[in-house]
């Protein structure tokens, strides 16, 4: 690993000056590696911090990698990871106008960790050397008390999927931006409407006198006190409520667990802690996979299109372009989806089409026609790199127009017994259809908390809040097993599984009837019904009580 | 690095600490055109959390896979393409979720090559007992001469059948053979380039010392996870005996249902499936009649490995334990391994029925063995069952 020469760094930092002359933002310290593909296998696992902790897992990734590039030997162009400064890696066949475009890709990228707001959290942190200090003290750790370090992380890796990430970043937001309510509004919004329940005309009343104090300069919550002495206390109260106070699985645990609490355990509490703050690092670079891919994509084209360094390599770059940004035929691409998407978004807003007029509209002909040339679109696609995530992007944006502009559809696959294969078909070009497709390959960690009120006796409550996807029932032991030994005591999860239960149906026939080996499958299976048991972790056993 | 030893070295240590184990040693079976089928070992593990199960969902719809996306022209319904079923029958265990893109299943390497590596591991790691050494001759490979090649224009032996095909063949292109009932040779025209050899060329022999016979019943009560152990610990057989026997195995693969076949390869092997009736004498009877027309059982150690979920149509197992019987009249060994459905739960299966009541466990205990286990087993179990397999 070693950093690219001062003839790729200029290249570089010509690249910074027209990604910012196109409005990109970013930091002006970058660094960029030459690795090799080995290196990159080594990497990876570590989710491309070289300075992440050591742990086996990543081991037996690393030599599972090297099996699977000795099976599909890949060359990636880059890999961007969000540190201060932000360091990418390369190869280092890469010739210079290939560099040009990787590098707007790599600048897109930057600008995307450093200005969308579900980053907010990493914004203050360098992780390299974050990761450093934790890797350090984890490697100490590990001289001291061997093996069972790892059986620590482990069992926090377990639930790191817990993580209170939108509640920590609710909490930076609304602290940056004032959203807990100030004494004026919660007086009038909540106060007196909620609380007092006050007539119509005592409010008015109430803020006519605002609008006059305002005007006169003279106090007007003196009157209010005087009026209401408990207002104070009801306001202190509202702002405690709106500072989320419940804390994840692994705080809770990190705070109450009696087995954590015992002194000779308690270096494991700096251990669980390395694993959830890694966790949360991470998480805003999953949920947002699609439109950081997208926006990089986005710019790699529209910048290097425009820079006379492409001359003579217009047909290299379409090639290597199209293989980053096609639409795969059957499958779905992140790049892809993400970069049309950002176009469309340009081109509905520049004709104006994000309106109530348009809404409205109903003739189809006309609809295609619609066009306020507003060319406000390239403001409004910063807008959303800076203010969405996959979810809200995809869910916002994809609309019939889009689904219908690039042909997509929602691509099924059924099982013909005739020819015994797999036939792919289009299933639907139904735009709500095809954002649920999209939406359900989301990341979406279920929703498991510690209910308070049932966790005592040295039991810890978890409940998960069912959204019509139970859990996998393979992991539910391990992973219960590892909060057990955190916890220092049982674990009960309430959950829901089918009611009932899913028989394996031909098969079942087939064997003991062989007669009937070619009786069709009932194709219609009724609903499923769910219903609610508690898994209950003690001594290492799994149990499970009906509820 | 660590490497794997040190990996499964520490790996062990986890029952000590009283947890389970947690690497898996993973086959990845890349299907490949004929023999080359590609065969790659990585070490794997999985990362419990709580996770959504997504697959729920998709079974509400019974042969249906889960749907992605697409692009291009075409009307709601209509099909766009079609895939020959490859079940993961035999895989790898895949990654965990969320390992992100490049991480396919399959993969490119020399099947032996890997084969011989796994072997290596589960013979120094999982202490397998070593396989009795019937040697009966060196195993070598060497060279014979034969006039096996044909060439035109020169030579060593002049192939006159060729030769005369040959020269007609052109007088009748140069249209002096008007009428074929009545042929004058006196008239024909001889080009040197008519004139076939034979020449002496080099053809390699082997001599293997043993020679395994996987069998399968790949009929309709064989679905899923079934499938999947009776593969995996074939894999794991197969990849041991290379690198016991230094890659001098062969080996034939037969499935069966109400009939049995023949395939040439490993992954035809682990990849066929019908929905058939299910007759296991008939793998046992082709065992058979290869062994006798091949004269195997004069240069060969012959091993016999069957997998079944138990099932057979015939009740009393007449007619398998007599072609069983045959087999162990040459045969090293016999290894029956019947992998039970979950549902038939601890109910004696046909196949154990009748193999037990038979006596020939008992009689030729040196000579076959059977082994039963779950579907749902682990790794470990299914090397628990080779060690009674070949013990």
């Amino acid at each position: 690993m070693e950093l690219v020469n001062q003839h790729v760094k200029g290249i570089m930092e010509e690249c910074k000056l027209r990604a910012r002359d196109a409005g990109l933002r970013f930091d002006d310290e970058t660094l960029e590696y030459i690795v090799t593909n080995r290196d990159l296998i080594e990497l990876s696992p570590k989710t491309m911090i070289p300075t992440l902790y050591d742990y086996w897992v990543h081991d037996v990734r690393v030599l599972s990698g090297k099996g699977m590039y000795e099976a599909y030997p890949s060359n990636p162009y880059e890999t961007v990871i969000n540190t201060r400064p932000a360091i990418s890696f390369y190869n280092d066949n890469n010739p210079d106008w290939l560099n040009v475009m990787i590098f707007y890709h790599v600048l897109a990228h930057i600008d995307f960790f450093q200005n969308n707001l579900y980053y907010k959290n990493t914004w203050d942190v360098d992780l390299a050397g974050q990761a450093l200090a934790d890797k350090r003290l984890i490697a100490q750790l590990r001289s001291e008390k061997g093996r069972w370090v790892d059986y620590v992380i482990e069992f926090a890796r377990g639930m790191d999927n817990l993580v209170g990430f939108h509640r920590e970043l609710n909490r930076s937001l609304t602290r940056d931006q004032g959203h807990v309510p100030d004494r004026i509004d919660f007086y009038f919004d909540r106060f007196l409407q909620k609380i007092k329940s006050v007539p119509q005309h005592v409010y008015l009343k109430e803020i006519d006198r605002y609008n006059q104090c305002r005007k006169d300069h003279t106090d007007f919550l003196g009157i209010v006190v005087e009026q209401y002495p408990e207002f104070e206390e009801n306001f202190q109260k509202e702002k405690q409520k709106n500072i989320p106070g419940k804390l994840d699985v692994m705080e809770y645990i990190l705070k109450y667990s009696p087995f954590l609490r015992k002194e000779e355990n308690e270096w494991m509490k700096s251990v669980i802690h390395i694993i959830r703050s890694t966790s949360l690092y991470f998480q805003p670079q999953i949920r947002t996979k699609t439109m950081n891919e997208g926006w990089a994509s986005f710019w790699h084209a529209h910048l290097f299109l425009n820079d006379e360094r492409i001359r003579g390599h217009e047909t290299d770059f379409a090639k290597v372009n199209a293989t980053v940004t096609a639409m795969p035929k059957v499958g779905l691409n992140p790049y892809a989806l993400g970069l049309r998407l950002f176009e469309h978004i340009q081109e509905m807003e520049d004709k104006g089409r994000y309106s109530l007029g348009y809404f409205q509209l109903k003739d189809a002909h006309l609809r295609t026609k619609y066009d306020q040339t507003k060319n406000t679109g390239l403001d409004y696609i910063f807008s959303v790199r800076e203010n969405m995530d996959d979810f809200s992007f995809i869910n916002t944006f994809v609309d019939q127009e889009f689904v219908d502009r690039h042909h997509l559809f929602v691509a099924g696959k059924r099982f013909n017994p005739q020819r015994n294969t797999w036939q792919y078909y289009i299933k639907s070009r139904k735009m709500d259809e095809y954002k649920q497709m999209i939406i359900d390959t989301l990341y979406h960690p279920p929703d498991i908390r510690v209910v308070e009120g049932k966790t005592r006796n040295g039991v810890l409550y978890l409940d998960h809040r069912f959204e019509n996807k139970p859990l996998k029932q393979d992991f539910i032991e391990n992973t219960m097993i590892g909060i057990e030994f955190l916890w220092g005591g049982p674990v009960h999860l309430e959950t829901s599984v089918p009611a009932t239960v899913s028989q394996p149906g031909a098969p079942y026939i087939n064997f003991w009837d062989p007669g009937a080996a070619g009786r069709p499958a009932d194709s219609r299976k009724p609903p499923i019904q769910w219903k609610r048991v508690r898994f209950v972790m003690k001594d290492r056993k799994l149990h499970k009580q009906e509820l | 690095m660590i490497t794997l030893d040190e990996l499964l070295e520490r790996d062990k240590k986890r029952e000590q600490d009283g947890f389970k184990r947690k690497i898996r040693i993973g086959r990845i079976v890349k299907p490949g055109a004929g023999n080359r089928e590609k065969i790659i070992v990585i070490p794997t593990t999985v990362e419990e959390k709580f996770v959504h199960d997504d697959t729920m969902l998709v079974e509400q719809s019974p042969g249906e896979g889960e749907p992605t996306g697409g692009t291009g022209e075409g009307e709601e319904g209509d099909i766009i393409g079609e895939q020959p079923v490859r079940p993961e029958d035999g895989d790898g265990q895949g990654e965990g979720d969320g390992e992100g893109p490049g991480e396919g299943q399959g993969g490119e390497h020399e099947m032996e090559a890997n084969a011989y590596e796994l072997g290596k591991v589960l013979s120094q790691d999982f202490e397998l007992p070593n396989l009795k050494n019937k040697g009966k001759k060196r195993a070598l490979s060497r060279y014979v001469y034969d006039l096996t090649d044909k060439n035109r224009g020169v030579g060593q032996i002049l192939d006159k059948k060729a030769t005369l095909k040959k020269i007609v063949e052109t007088n009748m292109s140069l249209g002096r053979i008007p009428d074929v009932t009545r042929i004058n040779s006196a008239g024909f025209v001889v080009s040197p380039r008519d004139l076939i050899f034979r020449v002496l060329s080099r053809e390699k022999q082997y001599e293997s010392q043993a020679l395994v016979f996987f069998l399968r019943d790949y009929s309709g009560s064989m679905g899923g996870k079934v499938t999947q152990t009776v593969v995996s610990q074939h894999v794991m057989l197969y990849s041991w005996l290379m690198y016991q026997y230094e890659r001098q195995v062969e080996t034939r693969f037969i499935l069966h249902d109400t009939e049995a076949r023949e395939v040439t390869d490993f992954q035809k092997y682990y990849s066929y499936k019908v929905a058939g009736g299910t007759k296991v004498y008939t793998a046992f009877q082709m065992v058979n009649e290869i062994v006798e027309k091949e004269h195997l059982a004069r240069d060969y150690n012959i091993y016999v490995f069957y997998g079944t979920d138990g099932d057979d149509w015939e009740k009393d197992g007449k007619q398998t334990l007599t072609e069983i019987e045959k087999i162990l009249t040459y045969a090293a060994r016999i290894g029956i391994s019947v992998v039970k459905h979950a549902y038939t739960g601890t109910k004696e299966t046909e196949v154990e029925k009748y193999i037990q009541a038979s006596g020939v466990l008992d009689r030729h205990s040196h000579l076959i063995k059977m082994d039963v286990m779950g579907e749902n087993v682990d790794d470990s179990r299914i090397i628990q069952g080779i060690k009674t397999l070949i013990s």
